[in-house]
């Protein structure tokens, strides 16, 4: 018996001394773990410094009032920035309904059957085509066959494409996140679908559909290669006919066939550039995209985490 | 009695049918099916502009030879166009990118899911969300400003145009994906089978190399899938870095064009429309679409057929 003790004791201890070998290799992993994400981090943190202090001089008032210029020193992003606005406007005004109708139809019409099926198969297909393809499509849809041309209406377009599945997958995600029990309340006092859906599901799930759009937009101002295969140019010197008009309507359209260049092409002419003085401007160029994507993934993440928090069904 | 009151009760006439209200309702829905079909119709119209346009090259250019050629001289007098020029260059920066990315992004994954307390992972997880907003562009710039002249200290007869650089920059920007995807699979296995493996003595290395990382294994291999997907698809940052000159070689030291860089520097110079040149941009982009597809396709099913149910 106590033989029998004496051995589990000293099988215990193996036991146990073999665990504690194993705790090395824990700590191995956890330090190894934490070094690569530390290096990481500080390699990109690295390439964003150099980046700013690259661009740092350039970045003066001048530098957003300019057009682009043989002059490197001279040279600015009036055109571009502008261009990027125009672009993204239209792609906002496209990409916004038309994802948060699809994600609603999918969430709460869309019957178990083989269209909704074929949707579905299509939004998530969608979201992992490569941009340039949607470039390419673009350029023999809307450029040639559309006749729309190289314009900012096609460029605007070509960006709402690539944004509908980001737009759709956020408003399918937040709508899935409200509790039947509030469409069941609102149907029994009397509601339709449509007051269901417009008075209630679309008002709850307006945080995460927001972060949705902000995240589309962010990428959208980002994105240089759908733009650059429908053939945007790449030497700006003039600003696209004002959207705002002095007289009545006030508003009009023709900005929307005006040719135009967006930030991150702008970039890349001043990147394919041998000169060193392009090559600061297009740091100051990325600098300026860099600081207008991170504040709005920034705010769009701090969003997703504040509804998560305050909403408690 | 209690029928009586019911009949009697005064139904508003909100309430009541409606041809109206029942006709808008129906519009509605209708409006809402095709915003939806819209996924649809541009699946078909890249599919039909991509083949539609491929079609006349393909006449001008055998499937075979563009298939088994390894010479892409659209600019020269003699053209030849074999894909193999550009799919070598794709394939070579990818593979850089995977090298770079697959052990990063991994044990990054592990780490944040089975060993980063929980404040740890709050603060990392949004700044890897930030890395996958950061412009292509930019990365573009990194590679061909910072990280290529810095591998020129180390290999001094580094070319400014190579793949490396490209590539590691590639592997750099696809971490994040990877980890978030792989963390994710990793999160949603079950906690009695953690529970049950330090019940049984193991540390929480071996929990997560025997027991969490196989039951996540179709997670991080479809998070592997979609990255390949990623940089077989990337643009700017080889178009910016590894030169845009079509050359078969799979030498990493090198300068060459990948399929996506050829497209950008056709649409750079001046189109025309209907050209060979032209034409040719669209066959670049089919296969680049078909080897895209193949991966996602691949991916879906590796997640479907592997998922472990618990």
């Amino acid at each position: 018996m106590a033989e029998n003790n004496a051995k589990q004791l000293k099988d215990l201890d193996q036991i146990r001394a073999l665990i504690q070998k194993h705790k090395k290799n824990d700590f191995i992993f956890a330090f190894i773990g934490m070094f690569i994400i530390a290096s990481l981090t500080i390699t990109l943190l690295i390439l964003f410094l150099d980046l700013f202090f690259d661009g740092y001089p350039r970045l003066g008032l001048e530098f957003f009032s300019n057009y682009p210029s043989r002059k490197a020193i001279q040279a600015g992003i009036l055109s571009a920035w502008i261009g990027s606005s125009l672009v993204l406007i239209v792609t906002f005004l496209v990409a916004v309904p038309m994802g948060i109708a699809a994600g609603v139809y999918l969430e709460e019409y869309a019957k178990k059957n083989w269209l909704s099926d074929l949707i579905e198969i299509n939004v998530s297909n969608l979201a992992g085509v490569p941009s340039i393809i949607y470039g390419l499509l673009a350029l023999g849809l809307f450029v040639y066959s559309f006749g729309l041309g190289q314009s900012i209406l096609t460029a605007g377009l070509t960006l709402a494409l690539l944004m509908l599945p980001v737009v759709i997958v956020a408003t399918r995600e937040s709508i899935r996140a409200i509790p039947v029990h509030i469409r069941e309340a609102a149907f029994a006092v009397g509601a339709t679908k449509w007051q269901v859906v417009l008075n209630h599901v679309i008002p709850y799930s307006y945080g995460g559909i927001l972060t949705g759009v902000i995240i589309g937009m962010a990428r959208a101002i980002g994105e240089t290669a759908p733009v650059i295969t429908i053939g945007a140019l790449t030497f700006i010197a003039f600003l696209p006919p004002s959207p705002i008009g002095t007289e009545a309507p006030f508003l009009n359209f023709d900005w929307l066939q005006s040719g135009f260049t967006v930030l991150p092409i702008q970039m890349f002419n001043w990147i394919s550039r041998p000169q060193y003085e392009f090559h600061v401007n297009a740091a100051a160029t990325g600098a300026v995209i860099i600081v207008l994507t991170a504040l709005m993934n920034g705010f769009a993440i701090k969003l997703r985490y504040d509804v998560r928090k305050k909403i408690k069904w | 009695m209690a029928i009586n009151v019911m009949q009697d009760t005064v139904i508003s006439p909100k309430l009541s049918k409606s041809f109206r209200r029942n006709f808008i309702e129906r519009i509605i829905e209708f409006g809402l099916l095709i915003s939806a079909a819209f996924a649809v119709f541009i699946t078909t119209a890249i599919v039909y502009v991509l083949v539609s346009e491929a079609i006349p090259f393909f006449e001008y250019v055998s499937v075979y030879e563009f298939l088994t050629d390894t010479v892409w001289t659209p600019n020269y007098s003699i053209k030849r166009y074999g894909i193999l020029a550009l799919i070598s260059g794709t394939l070579t920066t990818t593979f850089i990118a995977l090298l770079v990315a697959v052990p990063l992004g991994t044990i990054t994954a592990i780490y944040l899911s089975e060993f980063a307390s929980h404040k740890v992972r709050e603060t990392i997880k949004p700044i890897l969300e930030l890395l996958v907003g950061v412009p292509t562009v930019v990365f573009g710039y990194f590679a061909l400003m910072l990280v290529t002249p810095f591998l020129q200290t180390i290999y001094p007869d580094l070319t400014t145009f190579n793949m490396l650089g490209p590539g590691i920059v590639m592997g750099i920007m696809i971490v994040p994906y990877i980890a978030s995807v792989s963390e994710d699979a990793m999160r949603a296995v079950p906690m009695s089978m953690r529970e049950g493996a330090y019940a049984m003595g193991a540390t929480r290395f071996q929990t997560a190399i025997r027991v969490i990382a196989p039951a996540a294994t179709s997670g991080i291999v479809a998070s592997y899938i979609l990255a390949i997907s990623r940089a077989v698809g990337e643009t700017m940052i080889v178009a910016i870095a590894a030169g845009q000159q079509p050359t078969f070689t799979f030498n990493p030291v090198d300068s060459a064009a990948t399929i996506t860089a050829y497209i950008v520097s056709v649409a750079l110079g001046d189109l025309e429309h209907g050209g060979i040149g032209y034409q040719s941009i669209f066959a670049a982009g089919l296969t680049l679409l078909v080897m895209t597809l193949v991966l996602n396709i691949l991916g879906h099913w590796v997640r479907k057929k592997y998922t472990e149910r618990y």
